[in-house]
C-alpha cells in the first residue's frame, strides 16, 4: 500500500537467498546427510491400536549378524511428568518418552515399540521381524464421543480430568476441561430474536508435509553428540533430547537441516532420541527416515473435533450471545490444541455475551501435533458456519452481518486482553470490493465466506550480524526457515543498514553457533526474529558510526547516517559501509552486531476468505472455481512470500474441507495411509488463488509486521463448506465435504 | 544377495554402480551416487518428489529399479542447469516465488522441463494436469503454475 514507498528494500520481490540451492537440488534436507561409517535405523511399530505389552524378546534380532543395535523403552532413563512449552503447545516429557517408544502399552496402530540399527536400511527393516512381542489386545476407542463416556475403555489408568470443580477420583479419557466466559449468555439468548444451534465435526487430518521425518546422528561418549534433523526448532529438540536421554545440554549439538514442510508437526521429536540411543549402543552414526506410511500412522495429525455451537441475534443483526462446546481428540496422549480453539472460536466478533467450554480427550490415534494455527480451524469452522446460517436466517449479507459485529480495537476478548489495532474490518471491506464477490454464480455453484483469527506469538530470538572486510555481512539466526523467512531477514537487515540485500547472507546456525531461539511456529519468525535482525543491524550501524568517527577524529554526534553511508557533518566527507569495514582492523577490529530478545507485542492477523464452488450433483464431487484470500499482514516484507502463505493456507484448508480425513477400520487401523488415498489437493484440483494483502501496521514492530503464516488455514473450512451448502441447498456440518457425503446430503434432501 | 553391476548415463556422464536387484533407482541415485537432489516423499509414485527422466521419459525414480538403468540415459535435477547459468525454469521458479520449503522443487523442475519439451505452449489446464503428479503442500500451486506458464513463454520466445 502507500507506505511501501517509504522503503527501499521492504516490500520488494527479491530473489530469496537460499533459492539457488533449492532449485538446483543442492539444498540438504533431513534425509540428505550421510556420515562415514553410518548405519541405518528402523522402527518396529504396533500392529494393534490398543494393547498391553506383556513381553518383548529382542534376542533373535540382537543375534543377527547384520544388526548393530536394538533399543526399546527400557533403554531410556525414566523421566517424570512435566511440561515444557514448545511453539504454541506443551510437551509432557513422560508422555513424549512413551510416544517415542512405547512403555507398557501401545496406544495406536503404528506406535513405535522398538528400533534396530543395521548395516543397511533393508537389513534393519528385515531384522524387525525377529523381534517377538506378546500383546494383550485391548478394545480401541477412536471416537471422541465414545471416549468421553464414563464406561469407555481407558487409555491411561493414571489420567484424571484437570479443570473440574472437584478433583475426580476415577480415571478418564478426558484429560482436561476448560471454560471461558464473558457477560451472561443466558440473558444474551433471551434477548435474541433468532437463534441457531448446530453440531459440527471435523476429521483427523495430517499436515501432509512432503518431506518425511528424517535424522542423522552421531553419539559421542566423550565429547559432543550431533543430531542433524528436519525440525522447526533445533534448540527445543536439544532440550527435549537432553531430557529424554538425561544428557547435559552442552553434550549435544543439534543442526537444523533444510526443512521440507512442517506446518507445526515438526516441533516435536519422533526419531531423534531413538537414533541417538541406537548410535550410542552401536558406536556408529545412524540415519533414520520415516516412510510415508509411518508419517501418516505415527506423526502429525491434526485433532479431530466434535462441537456444538449456539448463536443468537436480534432482527437488526446484532449478535447477542455466542456459545460453544468444543471437544478435541488429543490422540494417544493429552494435549490437543483445545485451549487455543476455545480462545479463537468467537474472537472475530465484538459480542457482549460469550461462553466456551472445551474438552481435551485421548483416543487410540497418534498423538496430535500442532497444525497451522493449532485448534483454530476446527473451532472457527463451527463458529463461522453458525454465523453464516444466522446471517441467512436474518436475511442479511454475510459481510454486512460481520461488519456489524466485527472485532476491532478495544474489543474485549473472551481470553483476557482487549484487542489492539486490528484489520478485520479492512479485510471485510476488501472482500466486499473484490471482483469475486461481484461475480454472479452459475448453475450448481455456491458461494461461501468466512473470517479467521489467530493471535500470533513473539518469543525469544537471537541474531548476530558479522560484517566482513568487503562490507558484506552474514546474518546468523537460530530460526529454521520453513517458507522463505531468510529473504525477509535479508530485506529487514538491508533496510536498516542501507546496503543492498545481495550484500547480506542469512544463515540458520546450529545450536552451538547462536544463542537460543524459540521454535519456528506461531507465525513468529518474521515478526520476532525480524525484530532481532533489525536490532542487530542497528547495533552494526551504531558501531560503524563509531568507527567513522574514529577515522575522522570527531564525535559520534557529528556523524550523519543515511542509506549505508556515514557523513562527517562538519566536512561533508563520506564513508560507505564497505569503506568502514575495509579499515576495521585499524579502528578496533571487525564489526559484529548482536541482539538477543524476547519479543512481545505480536500482532493478531485477521483474514477473510471467499470461495465459489461448483458441485456435480450426479456424483457429489465439488470443485473450487474461484477463491480469494484476504488477510492483514501488518506490513508485507516480501509480498510474494506473504501471498504464498495465504495461498498455501487456503489450499490446505480446502483439502481439509473437501477431501482429507483419516479413515479407520473398526479395530483402529488407518486405511488410507498414503498420498493416493489420503488425497491432498493437486494442481489439477484448483484454480488460481487470488490474494489481497491488507496492511494495518502492528505498532510493536519497527516495520509493522504481523505474523502471516497461520491465519490463512482458518477461514477455508467454513468458506468452502458454506459454498457447498449454498450450491446444494443443504447445510453441511461434518467435514470433509467429500463426494459420498455431499451426494448423500443431496439424496436425503430430495 | 549379490549386487548387480550397472552401466548407465546420468546427466550425460558415463556412470557405473553396484546395486541390490530390488533397490530402486531413487535409492541408487541418493545412496550410491550421492545425487541427493532427487527427493523421497512417498516411495509409492504418488508425490513426484523423486521425478527424473529415463531415456527422455518422465518417471518416478521410486518406481524404477536401479538395474533398469542399465544402458539408459537418466536425467536428474542436478543436470538441469549448466555450469554457468540456471535453466529458465529454475530462474522463473525463483522469480515467481514458486517454492516455500523447496522439497518438491527438484521434482517439479524436472517435470516442468519434461512438460515443456513435450508441449512448448501448454494451457493453464494442461500445466495443472501434467503437474498433478507433483505434490506441493506449501504453495497452493498458484505461483508454480505462473512460473511454468512464464517459463514456457520465455522459452518459446528464445527458440
Amino acid at each position: 500500500m502507500s507506505e511501501s514507498q517509504e522503503y527501499k528494500y521492504i516490500g520488494q520481490r527479491t530473489i530469496r537467498p537460499d533459492g539457488f540451492d533449492k532449485v538446483t537440488g543442492r539444498a540438504d534436507f533431513g534425509a540428505d546427510l550421510s556420515l562415514p561409517g553410518m548405519i541405518w535405523g528402523k522402527i518396529l511399530r504396533s500392529p494393534h491400536a490398543h494393547a498391553r505389552i506383556k513381553n518383548i524378546d529382542t534376542s533373535k534380532a540382537e543375534a543377527h549378524p547384520d544388526v548393530m543395535a536394538v533399543v526399546t523403552h527400557q533403554d531410556f532413563p525414566a523421566v517424570s511428568a512435566g511440561g515444557f512449552a514448545v511453539g504454541e503447545g506443551q510437551v509432557d516429557f513422560k508422555d513424549l518418552s512413551r510416544n517415542v517408544l512405547a512403555d507398557d502399552k501401545v496406544l495406536y496402530h503404528g506406535h513405535a515399540i522398538a528400533a534396530i540399527a543395521a548395516k543397511s536400511e533393508a537389513a534393519a527393516e528385515a531384522a524387525l521381524s525377529l523381534i517377538e512381542i506378546d500383546f494383550d489386545v485391548l478394545m480401541p476407542v477412536l471416537d471422541i464421543a465414545e471416549a468421553m463416556k464414563p464406561d469407555s475403555p481407558l487409555l491411561h489408568d493414571d489420567l484424571f480430568t484437570q479443570g473440574l470443580a472437584e478433583q475426580p477420583e476415577k480415571a478418564s479419557n478426558i484429560a482436561s476441561r476448560m471454560e471461558l466466559k464473558k457477560g451472561d449468555v443466558d440473558a444474551g439468548f433471551a434477548a435474541a430474536d433468532v437463534v441457531v444451534e448446530r453440531d459440527f465435526s471435523t476429521p483427523t487430518v495430517h499436515q501432509g508435509y512432503i518431506e518425511p521425518h528424517a535424522t542423522t546422528v552421531r553419539y559421542d561418549e566423550d565429547g559432543q553428540s550431533m543430531v542433524w534433523c528436519s525440525t522447526q526448532g533445533h534448540f527445543d529438540v536439544r532440550a527435549i533430547i537432553s531430557t529424554l536421554l538425561s544428557m547435559d545440554l552442552s553434550k549435544l549439538k543439534v543442526v537444523a537441516s533444510e526443512i521440507g514442510g512442517g506446518f507445526g508437526a515438526k516441533t516435536t521429536v519422533y526419531l531423534e532420541p531413538v537414533a541417538l540411543m541406537l548410535s550410542k549402543k552401536s558406536g556408529r552414526p545412524v540415519k533414520m527416515a520415516m516412510t510415508r506410511d509411518e508419517v501418516f500412522r505415527a506423526s502429525g495429525p491434526g485433532s479431530a473435533t466434535r462441537s456444538r455451537v449456539k448463536i443468537g441475534a436480534t432482527k437488526d443483526g446484532t449478535i447477542t450471545a455466542m456459545q460453544a462446546q468444543l471437544n478435541y481428540a488429543a490422540g494417544a496422549f493429552k494435549g490437543s490444541p483445545m485451549g487455543p480453539g476455545c480462545m479463537t472460536a468467537f474472537t472475530p466478533y465484538d459480542v457482549e455475551n460469550m461462553y466456551v467450554e472445551g474438552y481435551d480427550v485421548v483416543v487410540n490415534k497418534p498423538k496430535a501435533a500442532a497444525y497451522r494455527a493449532p485448534g483454530a480451524p476446527q473451532a472457527e469452522f463451527a463458529a463461522e458456519m453458525a454465523v453464516n446460517e444466522l446471517a441467512d436466517k436474518l436475511g442479511i449479507d454475510p459481510i454486512e452481518f460481520r461488519l456489524q459485529n466485527a472485532a476491532k480495537e478495544g474489543t474485549q476478548t473472551i481470553y483476557g486482553p482487549q484487542l489492539k489495532v486490528v484489520g478485520l474490518v479492512e479485510c471485510l471491506e476488501a472482500a466486499k470490493n473484490s471482483p469475486q464477490y461481484k461475480q454472479a454464480l452459475a448453475e450448481n455453484q455456491g458461494r461461501g465466506l468466512a473470517a479467521g483469527f489467530w493471535f500470533n506469538i513473539g518469543g525469544q530470538s537471537s541474531v548476530v550480524i558479522n560484517m566482513k572486510p568487503d562490507g558484506t555481512g552474514t546474518i546468523v539466526e537460530g530460526s529454521p526457515d520453513i517458507g522463505g523467512s531468510r529473504a525477509s531477514m535479508q530485506m529487514m537487515a538491508a533496510e536498516t543498514l542501507g546496503i543492498d540485500t545481495s550484500r547480506l547472507t542469512p544463515v540458520v546456525a546450529d545450536t552451538e553457533h547462536i544463542a537460543y531461539s524459540a521454535t519456528t511456529g506461531g507465525s513468529r519468525t518474521t515478526f520476532a526474529t525480524g525484530m532481532a535482525v533489525i536490532e542487530a543491524a542497528e547495533d552494526v550501524v551504531r558501531q560503524l558510526k563509531e568507527r567513522a568517527a574514529a577515522v575522522w577524529n570527531v564525535t559520534v554526534e557529528q556523524i550523519d547516517w543515511a542509506d549505508g553511508v556515514a557523513t562527517n557533518v562538519a566536512s561533508g566527507d563520506k564513508l560507505s559501509v564497505a569503506d568502514i569495514c575495509e579499515t576495521a582492523d585499524k579502528t578496533g577490529g571487525q564489526v559484529s552486531g548482536r541482539a538477543n530478545i524476547n519479543a512481545r507485542g505480536a500482532g493478531p492477523s485477521f483474514a477473510v476468505h471467499l470461495c465459489d464452488v461448483e458441485v456435480d450433483k450426479e456424483t457429489g464431487k465439488t470443485g473450487v472455481v474461484r477463491y480469494t484470500a484476504i488477510q492483514d499482514a501488518g506490513k508485507a516484507i516480501h509480498p510474494s512470500y506473504v501471498e504464498g502463505q495465504y495461498q498455501g493456507g487456503a489450499v490446505q484448508g480446502i483439502g481439509w474441507a473437501l477431501n482429507e480425513e483419516y479413515v479407520y477400520s473398526e479395530d483402529g487401523v488407518m486405511e488410507n495411509a498414503g498420498f493416493l488415498d489420503y488425497r491432498i489437493p493437486l494442481s489439477s484440483d484448483l484454480p488460481m488463488i487470488e490474494t489481497v494483502i491488507v496492511e494495518v501496521p502492528n505498532s510493536f514492530h519497527p516495520f509493522g509486521v504481523r505474523g502471516v503464516g497461520e491465519t490463512g488455514i482458518i477461514p477455508p473450512l467454513a468458506a468452502v463448506a458454506t459454498a457447498v451448502s449454498d450450491a446444494i441447498g443443504v447445510r453441511m456440518g461434518d467435514l470433509p465435504c467429500s463426494p459420498p457425503k455431499v451426494l448423500k446430503a443431496i439424496q436425503d434432501a430430495s | 544377495m549379490t549386487k548387480t553391476h550397472v552401466t548407465t548415463t546420468v546427466n550425460g556422464e558415463d556412470t557405473e554402480f553396484l546395486c541390490e536387484p530390488n533397490e530402486t533407482l531413487l535409492s541408487v541415485l541418493r545412496n550410491e551416487l550421492q545425487l541427493t537432489g532427487t527427493k523421497e516423499g512417498c516411495s509409492s509414485g504418488d508425490c513426484g518428489a523423486c521425478s527424473v527422466t529415463m531415456n527422455g521419459r518422465l518417471v518416478c525414480s521410486c518406481l524404477v529399479l536401479g538395474v533398469e538403468a542399465e544402458g539408459a540415459e537418466i536425467g536428474t535435477v542436478e543436470g538441469v542447469s549448466n555450469k554457468e547459468n540456471l535453466h529458465i525454469i529454475q530462474e522463473k521458479f525463483l522469480e515467481h516465488a514458486a517454492l516455500q520449503c523447496g522439497i518438491c522443487t527438484p521434482g517439479l523442475i524436472v517435470s516442468t522441463k519434461a512438460l515443456l519439451e513435450e508441449n512448448p505452449d501448454p494451457t493453464e489446464e494442461e500445466v495443472r494436469y501434467y503437474l498433478a503428479g507433483n505434490l506441493c503442500r506449501c504453495t497452493g500451486y498458484d505461483k508454480i503454475i505462473r512460473a511454468v506458464m512464464d517459463s514456457a513463454e520465455v522459452m518459446r520466445g528464445g527458440a
